[in-house]
């Protein structure tokens, strides 16, 4: 039976024995295929939440965890490096259940799936709050609003500040003893929210709107003060972050709470640990500028003064009676500031004896003054700076 | 008042007694600077004077409209 030739190739494209798969531009290396593979892991899912159980965990170099997260069916190893596991503690003990939040990939080297994990919760002992917390860091991380980049730096001198807090709270009292002490000059608006309780998270989302439709707001604070975990609760609601985000003005956090640190901390411009915290940041100390200015007075008095002796020394050494009375009004250690400069003001006149201009006087020693005061072939004297001249007029 | 403008008052303040502490000024230009060193002096001395604290409250009425009123303590 003649065999069917569609099922054969023509012997002619049959690889002969001297081809050696490396000269088959259709194989890929190793290193290609891994490479492939990893590229569509990693595409097919970037970040993602993983329950398992931590096992052999060993720890390498300054707190590199690698380990293996499994289930009864399934199992795929792990590394964490150091920079998250200092975020977890200690490293869990062998069976401990936890959410796993990385990114899946492939460990080239080996050609091994490895999972990059960058946040270990123990699922014992956590609430569904703190799972969700960090599954909204996590997205606003994924967004880029966590990013050291995009924190803007404060204004020097705010004159317009928003806060947005409640109305009723301490932390109001304490915003306006700050800024009455620090910068007065400041105007403070208070966009009043609820900041604890269901309605918090949509009114505080609310009430950051409104600061972003205000005109000529310099800087934003948003906080509130003390309370307990559920009180603070709106803080990490990924609403009011995003609001914090979208504020066209650099922000600060003032979240009042001893240890724990909100998401809309990590989203703020600046971080306060409380309200007055946020308050001494946001404005310039008032008796700091004032001194300054002070001590720049002072100098510039004592640069005054030794000015007004050089030119003094120097109109004494002229010997013109009217000038010596000036120079000792002039040299007075009790003028005050202001008035020296205005009566070296009206010196100005001497300024042109300064630069080496000279003064000529007729013979019977009046200043000259106008051309038709020397007529051709006038006599006078000259008198420049360190003595007379005698002239003629040509 | 505007805080940036107390800034850079301060900053061509400093520079004022740095050009009259050095001896390259002449005397014309050291007159004109003590003109202006003594105008920004009491510029920034006005700036930094006390200062009742202006405190507002933003409201947002039924129409969706901002409107600003003077807060009580």
């Amino acid at each position: 039976m003649p065999k069917d030739p569609s099922l054969f190739p023509d012997s002619t494209s049959l690889p002969r024995p001297s081809d050696r798969p490396s000269d088959r531009p259709t194989a890929l290396s190793v290193s290609e295929l891994v490479g492939v593979l990893r590229g569509s892991v990693e595409s097919a899912l970037r970040q993602v939440w993983v329950k398992g159980e931590v096992s052999s965990l060993k720890s390498f170099g300054k707190g590199d965890w690698y380990f293996t997260l499994r289930d009864a069916e399934s199992c795929i190893r792990c590394v964490m490096w150091k920079t998250y596991t200092t975020r977890v503690g200690e490293p869990p003990s062998e069976g401990t259940e936890v959410y796993a939040l990385g990114n899946p990939t492939v460990w080239e080297k080996k050609g091994e799936l490895r999972m990059a994990v960058v946040v270990m919760l123990p699922t014992a002992g956590i609430g569904l709050q703190q799972l969700g917390k960090e599954k909204v860091r996590a997205a606003l991380e994924k967004d880029g609003l966590l990013a050291p980049e995009r924190k803007r730096a404060l204004p020097e001198f705010p004159a317009l500040l928003a806060v947005v807090t409640s109305e009723d709270g301490a932390a109001l009292h304490d915003i306006i003893i700050v800024a009455r002490r620090r910068w007065p000059r400041v105007r403070l608006l208070i966009v009043p929210a609820q900041v604890q309780g269901d309605g918090a998270p949509a009114a505080l989302v609310r009430a950051i709107g409104r600061v972003n439709r205000l005109q000529g707001v310099d800087l934003c604070v948003v906080g509130r003060g003390g309370g307990s975990r559920e009180d603070l609760l709106a803080f990490d609601d990924e609403r009011v972050c995003r609001a914090i985000a979208a504020l066209r003005m650099p922000s600060i956090s003032a979240v009042g709470h001893e240890t724990d640190i909100s998401l809309a901390d990590l989203v703020a411009d600046v971080r306060a640990a409380t309200p007055s915290a946020a308050m001494e940041l946001a404005l310039p100390d008032r008796v700091h500028y004032l001194r300054h200015a002070e001590s720049l007075g002072s100098r510039f008095a004592h640069a005054l003064r030794r000015r007004t002796e050089v030119v003094a020394e120097r109109l004494a050494r002229g010997g013109d009676r009217i000038q010596v009375a000036m120079t000792r009004r002039i040299s007075d250690p009790r003028t005050r500031l202001e008035r020296m400069a205005g009566q070296l003001e009206a010196l100005s006149p001497l300024k042109v004896l300064g630069r080496g201009y000279s003064v000529a006087r007729l013979a019977d020693g009046r200043v000259v003054r106008r051309r038709a005061e020397l007529p051709s072939g006038t006599e006078f004297t000259l008198r420049v700076s360190d003595g007379e001249v005698p002239s003629r007029a040509s | 008042m505007s805080g940036e403008s107390l800034s850079t008052d301060l900053r061509r303040l400093e520079e004022i007694v740095r050009m009259l502490e050095s001896d390259d000024t002449d005397l014309d230009q050291a007159l004109l600077l003590f003109e202006e060193g003594v105008a920004k002096l009491r510029a920034a001395r006005e700036r930094l004077s006390e200062a009742e604290l202006r405190i507002q409250k933003v409201l947002e009425d039924a129409a969706g409209q901002l409107r600003v009123e003077d807060l009580r303590e």
